[in-house]
């Protein structure tokens, strides 16, 4: 593997991080696995890929995706998993027909061909880092799921709404026994989780490109690196995120046709080891 | 809540449920002598009842006796489907060696996926069986020189006396009848009573001194080697498979079969999948959005009736009664 192919796994990694980073959140603490959020990441992507083409700007398109799927996160929570509240497998379920439909409603609107999010003039073309010519583009994304990294964990150990987060990963029914109305912290978690998904569509759909089954793909690649890092866990994801878009990249580059078994197979054997992933514990 | 409403008790048959299993007979005759009254078409759609009722009776061993809800069955289904295509069509060898290297084939993968699976359960069970399931996927698309990626593979099996489609119904018919059959001996055999304990409390069983999971290995693969066998069929039906076939929609409508007839009713499948397929049927003669309609089923099923039809008969038939 060379340099070049050691930027694109980290690239990668950094938007499976920003995807991956909202689906954990909400698995971690509302223990809602969220089999919608490939569908809330293609959505985002393609709505912000119309407001950038319409509009001319890529933060327009960055501030429709978030603000919308945001809104979408706000009624999927709201409106249908309000019914079934503590039944897991219902919840997750039911978000599975919400992915359904979203992705056929995509259809409609979008159609089957594949669009790319215009990139900013800033952000076009390659610069020259230690020896390999390389695209801006997916190099402003490395950086962008950095942030994103260092920005979640300051919310999550340094505000008061990342404290309340973490005790109520740990302990909910105790969080809202000290007065705190503890679904209010959920809701805005969902949403925040599913802004996540929704900045990672357009951030994704400017460099993997936007088409009907892309939800599924970066819903796999999510559950991979929740599975590999753990519920619940920041640095988890961020430690699942590299070892899948590393192995991704790894895979295609030798054996393009079994790419996926790549990423699965160590999952598999970690699985064998630590059922609940690298730094998950029990629930 | 980590298992879903199951309506099977933890007790095996009792003597008021053994009268109903008279009308078994009954019941396999009129789905017998049903084709003398069908159209070509409609006995199409019957033929297909049968062989998705056989899948999402598999789902249901484990998901109502086990309280394993697979994402993976679908996958393990179409992998049957695609080796009896492919065995037949591309390497040129007879049908019936088609059917048993697909049902050995999907038996194996079914026994491969537990080993990763059975450790986990609730959510997490889901997660793994769908991703495991995903893997399939990727490799149907990708893998071009075997699969035919995207395009899929086309084979005529429907050869001899399969060609008539009476015929193909009624094999169907003793086929599934015969799965059927054995599906619901397993669930009654003390094997099955096991899984039933475990499903209830896996600690107790454990403390009790069964293998919990040597059990779940052999519930798994051997539910497996049952959605195997209603993939062979399903590959003789269509004579085609594409990556559709192993998709995730295929274990969602699996699973929402189950879950329609009655988790843990197993024969509720096939009422399931007469239901699920006759509204793709009405569906489809209006709209194309087949898709966006099994998602909002899914819901609504999710929300109002979770313990399926007759689940949601009998809290309606009680719910009267108390009145």
């Amino acid at each position: 593997m060379n340099f070049f192919q050691l930027l694109n796994g980290a690239t990668f990694a950094a938007l499976l991080f920003v995807v991956a980073s909202g689906f954990s959140l909400i698995f971690g603490l509302l223990r809602i696995v969220n089999l919608a959020h490939g569908a809330l990441y293609l959505i985002g992507g393609y709505l912000g890929f119309s407001a950038a083409m319409h509009s001319g700007s890529f933060v327009l398109g960055a501030v429709v995706a978030i603000v919308a799927v945001a809104a979408i996160g706000y009624v999927l929570d709201q409106g249908l998993l309000r019914f079934v509240r503590g039944h897991e497998l219902r919840e997750v379920l039911l978000t599975l027909g919400v992915a359904f439909v979203l992705n056929d409603m995509a259809l409609v609107i979008w159609g089957g061909d594949s669009f790319t999010v215009p990139i900013p003039d800033a952000l076009r073309g390659g610069v020259r880092i230690f020896g390999v010519f390389y695209p801006k583009y997916r190099l402003f994304v490395l950086g962008a799921g950095i942030l994103i990294f260092i920005a979640l964990m300051l919310l999550l150990q340094r505000t008061r709404l990342g404290a309340l987060i973490r005790a109520g990963v740990d302990d909910p029914e105790m969080v809202e026994a000290s007065g705190i109305n503890i679904r209010r912290v959920f809701l805005l978690t969902f949403v925040l989780g599913s802004a996540l998904a929704g900045l990672g569509g357009l951030m994704g759909g400017a460099f993997l490109s936007l088409y009907p089954s892309a939800d599924a793909e970066i819903l796999v690649f999510s559950l991979a690196v929740v599975i590999i890092g753990g519920r619940g866990s920041l640095v988890g994801v961020a430690i699942g995120s590299l070892l899948v878009g590393m192995l991704n990249t790894l895979g295609q580059v030798m054996f393009p046709e079994l790419a996926y078994f790549v990423i699965f197979g160590p999952m598999a054997c970690l699985l064998a080891f630590r059922p609940l992933g690298l730094l998950g514990r029990a629930a | 809540m980590t298992t879903l409403e199951t309506n099977a008790s933890t007790f095996p048959v009792t003597r008021q449920r053994r009268s109903i299993l008279l009308l078994v007979p009954v019941l396999l005759l009129a789905l017998a002598v049903l084709p003398l009254g069908l159209s070509r078409y409609h006995l199409g759609l019957a033929t297909e009842m049968l062989i998705y009722g056989t899948l999402a009776m598999s789902i249901d061993i484990l998901a109502g006796f086990a309280g394993r809800t697979s994402l993976a069955h679908g996958a393990i289904f179409g992998v049957s489907a695609y080796v009896v295509v492919y065995v037949v069509s591309e390497l040129g060898l007879s049908p019936i060696l088609g059917a048993i290297l697909g049902v050995i084939a999907a038996t194996l993968i079914a026994a491969l996926f537990s080993l990763v699976a059975i450790r986990t359960s609730g959510v997490y069970f889901l997660l793994i069986t769908l991703a495991l399931g995903m893997i399939i996927w990727g490799i149907c698309l990708r893998w071009t020189d075997v699969t035919g990626g995207e395009n899929g593979l086309r084979g005529d099996l429907r050869v001899g006396i399969l060609a008539n489609p009476r015929a193909f119904y009624w094999i169907t018919l003793a086929v599934a009848a015969a799965l059927s059959l054995a599906m619901w001996r397993l669930v009654q055999s003390p094997f099955g009573l096991t899984l039933r304990g475990i499903r209830d409390s896996e600690s107790r069983m454990r403390s009790l001194g069964y293998s919990v999971q040597t059990h779940l290995f052999i519930g798994f693969t051997v539910s497996g080697f049952f959605a195997g066998a209603a993939g062979v069929l399903y590959a003789f039906f269509n004579s085609f498979v594409s990556p559709t076939t192993v998709a995730l929609a295929q274990s969602v409508q699996g699973l929402l079969m189950a879950i329609t007839g009655g988790i843990g009713t197993l024969f509720g499948s096939f009422i399931g999948s007469a239901a699920i397929l006759t509204l793709q049927n009405v569906v489809s003669s209006y709209t194309e959005r087949w898709q966006t309609v099994l998602g909002l089923t899914f819901i609504l099923v999710m929300i109002f009736a979770p313990q399926g039809l007759i689940g949601l008969l009998r809290s309606l038939v009680q719910h009267g009664r108390r009145r």
